[in-house]
């Protein structure tokens, strides 16, 4: 339990789980928490500590997912992620690595996404478990139900609010304005504009310390995306000289743009290698600029880098040819599509067909390959696909085959081969065995069936046929 | 206005090309089967142009048979290899069987249709790449002529893997697009073997259009234990016929 002072009280700020189940509650003083429990753990509030640790979440979850991210004190982060989840795999995606990543650090996190700040806040705190994602447009529904805590009041004011029978969020949003803000201030009619995207509330994201920066501001708003591409070439410029005189390659850059009513606009490429090369990264950052809603005009841009790594020199030869940049290349494409969408195979030593294949990076070079005794299909189905057959006990090969409601006949096949699983990675693959044939239909394709079973148990339910690939 | 005189058939074809606009300096990718080359204009496949690929029958819907033959020419270009889809059923062990060593092909895993061909396009601009093979069902012909575009001026093959949701769908293979030549390619039933078992691997290749040149159709056979192929035995002569006898007697000897 934290204690910290409000006035000239002492108050519990911060009780903990065990404490809740001991009917602790924040704002108590101290001495009736003291009196209800035995033994109680008091440690010093520290929240400027709180603050900077917060500010510094924030800037790792800037670096990592999304350009526009700012600390919600005490206790929160908000994250602007329009148009940088699909860069993570989707919402869902993106959320879930989020708390895995907070809870491997030791942080029990809760989150959510809707359509504000203010809806997307009261989620996170009152709904999420751990996470909740509100489809776009349906936020304003689900927070009516919401407690009126929800809205970022302070604590006396919920309490007046709650004695009035204010009990919810919809009860308050249902109510005649004027009156409301006559009895409870304009802070309430604020908060609730906010929660239901009436009032534009921009994230201001957070700074990040030592990071290479540059910005302009005009004279005029501007908004043609031209001047918009014109600009972002002269900030990459000089963005270029700043690194180049700390000797750094940007690995990462956002790009700012602050627009006339407040909103801020954002868009971020990312870079395989360090890259100092003005040519190449005005050319990421231009491909991206359509994206940028300009409002009623764009008064600032802000270049800043937000990864950046030593950029090592390396002595060319003018006698060799160099070989093609693939790098250039491969960052164009993964700042389009997402970067773990592009990708080459290496192989990892596994019998199991499906496991045999890892991604790596397209910009590594491994050299390791398959066994190449046996025959192995190009096409490999993600998940098997039933058949229904009738083959020969222990080892023989189907004559006929139905898949996908249509009879093909088998004309000749090669097989078995025999796959075991991997029993060091599954307990329940202890006895798992496939048997695989490669068939040739009458038509002259060649597919990849197994039976799941050694063969052995006469029992027809335990041998399961699959197609798994095809030869062609 | 002057006409032109023209000596022989190869100097209008020249002209032609002048006229065209297309800049065929970029060479040609032999197949090595001399039946095969002797029907492409110029002995092989137009690099820095766009090829089509589709299967028959089931094969439109896996691709199996395309992307084996479209493995096999990318193995034969110089460079990485980018193979855009939107269906990530590519097996890396078939592609080095194939020949064509999975460190040189660089996947992209697009969202859609529209961005295959965007990567690609941009792919093809790059110009450093061997070939880049785009997996799509709609190729619409601006679609195409892009592509065709973007690979003019380099030396990177684009290939444009053709594979639908449904058999039916496949109809659209008819419709015109900008492509150089357009291959169907189907699985063949191979020889019998005297033995229980598979024996070699065979296809029917159709070239159903190519720009300056005839349709055609050719039975080839994998060749045995390396990447690549090889007209099967009636085609050529029979000449093949001595290696499957001599392989066949091997069997015997061995049994």
């Amino acid at each position: 339990m934290l204690k910290g002072m409000d006035g000239r009280r002492r108050v519990v700020t911060a009780a903990d789980r065990a404490a809740h189940m001991a009917g602790l509650r924040v704002g108590m003083p101290l001495t009736k928490a003291q009196a209800l429990v035995e033994d109680l753990a008091v440690y010093n509030a520290n929240p400027d500590g709180d603050r900077d640790a917060l500010e510094r979440l924030a800037g790792w979850a800037l670096q990592t997912y999304s350009p526009v991210v700012a600390a919600d004190p005490p206790d929160g982060l908000i994250l602007d992620i329009t148009g940088a989840d699909h860069l993570h795999g989707g919402e869902a995606v993106l959320l879930d690595g989020l708390i895995r990543r907070l809870s491997d650090q030791g942080i029990e996190a809760t989150a959510a996404i809707a359509d504000t700040w203010g809806a997307a806040h009261a989620l996170a705190r009152f709904v999420a478990r751990p996470t909740v994602i509100i489809p776009p447009g349906d936020s304003a529904k689900v927070v009516r139900n919401l407690h009126a805590a929800a809205l970022r009041l302070p604590l006396n004011l919920v309490e007046s609010l709650c004695v009035l029978g204010f009990e919810t969020v919809g009860d308050l949003a249902s109510q005649p304005r004027a009156p409301l803000v006559h009895r409870f201030g304009r802070e309430l009619s604020r908060r609730l504009d906010q929660m239901f995207g009436y009032l534009a509330e921009p994230v201001d994201p957070v700074d990040l310390p030592d990071v290479t920066e540059v910005k302009r501001v005009f004279f005029e708003p501007i908004g043609a995306p031209e001047t918009l591409a014109r600009y972002t070439a002269k900030l990459t410029e000089e963005l270029c000289d700043a690194l180049e005189a700390r000797g750094e390659g940007a690995r990462q850059l956002d790009l700012y743009f602050v627009r006339v009513d407040g909103r801020i606009e954002a868009i971020r490429v990312g870079t395989a290698k360090p890259v100092r090369d003005t040519a190449r990264l005005t050319r990421l950052l231009c491909d991206k600029i359509e994206t940028v809603d300009p409002g009623f005009g764009i008064e600032r841009m802000r270049l800043i880098a937000t990864l950046a790594e030593p950029l090592v020199m390396t002595q060319t030869s003018s006698h060799e040819e160099a070989g093609p940049d693939l790098a250039s290349l491969v960052d164009i494409l993964s700042n389009r599509i997402g970067g773990e969408r592009i990708y080459r195979l290496t192989a990892i030593e596994s019998d199991v067909p499906e496991r045999s294949v890892r991604r790596t990076s397209p910009l590594t070079s491994t050299d390791n390959g398959w066994p190449a005794h046996w025959p192995r299909p190009i096409r490999l189905f993600r998940r098997p696909e039933p058949v229904l057959l009738l083959a020969a006990l222990p080892d023989h090969p189907p004559g006929a085959l139905t898949w996908r409601g249509a009879r093909h006949r088998v004309v000749s096949a090669d097989g078995p081969e025999r796959i075991f699983g991997e029993w060091w990675k599954h307990d329940n693959e202890t006895w798992a065995v496939r048997d695989y044939f490669r068939v040739e239909l009458d038509t002259g394709e060649r597919l990849w069936l197994f039976r799941n079973g050694d063969g052995e148990d006469a029992d027809p339910d335990k041998h399961k046929w699959f197609l798994h690939g095809m030869f062609a | 206005m002057a006409k032109p005189a023209f000596e022989n058939l190869e100097a209008l074809r020249r002209h032609v090309q002048l006229l065209e606009g297309s800049r065929r300096a970029a060479g040609v990718l032999p197949f090595g089967i001399e039946r095969i080359d002797a029907r492409l204009p110029g002995g092989g496949l137009t690099l820095g142009a766009l090829h089509e690929v589709a299967g028959r029958d089931q094969g439109v819907v896996d691709g199996a048979a395309a992307a084996l033959f479209v493995a096999g020419i990318a193995a034969r270009t110089k460079g990485h290899v980018l193979w855009c889809l939107t269906q990530a059923d590519l097996f890396a062990p078939g592609l080095a069987q194939a020949g064509l060593d999975p460190q040189r092909v660089i996947c992209v895993e697009a969202g859609d249709e529209k961005s295959v061909l965007l990567c690609c396009e941009e792919a093809l601009r790059h110009g450093g790449l061997g070939a880049v093979v785009a997996e799509v069902s709609r190729l619409s012909l601006t679609a195409s002529r892009r592509l065709q575009l973007a690979a003019e001026n380099t030396r990177t093959l684009a290939l444009a893997l053709r594979r639908w949701g449904k058999v039916k769908e496949a109809a659209e293979f008819g419709l015109p697009t900008a492509a150089v030549t357009r291959w169907r390619i189907a699985s063949a039933r191979s020889h019998a073997l005297p033995v229980a078992g598979i024996g070699t691997a065979r296809w029917r290749l159709e070239l159903l259009r190519c720009k300056g040149g005839d349709a055609a159709e050719f039975d080839v056979e994998a060749r045995y234990g390396q990447a690549g192929l090889a007209l099967s035995a009636p085609l050529a002569d029979r000449s093949a016929a001595a290696a499957v006898a001599a392989r066949r007697d091997g069997f015997r000897a061995a049994s």
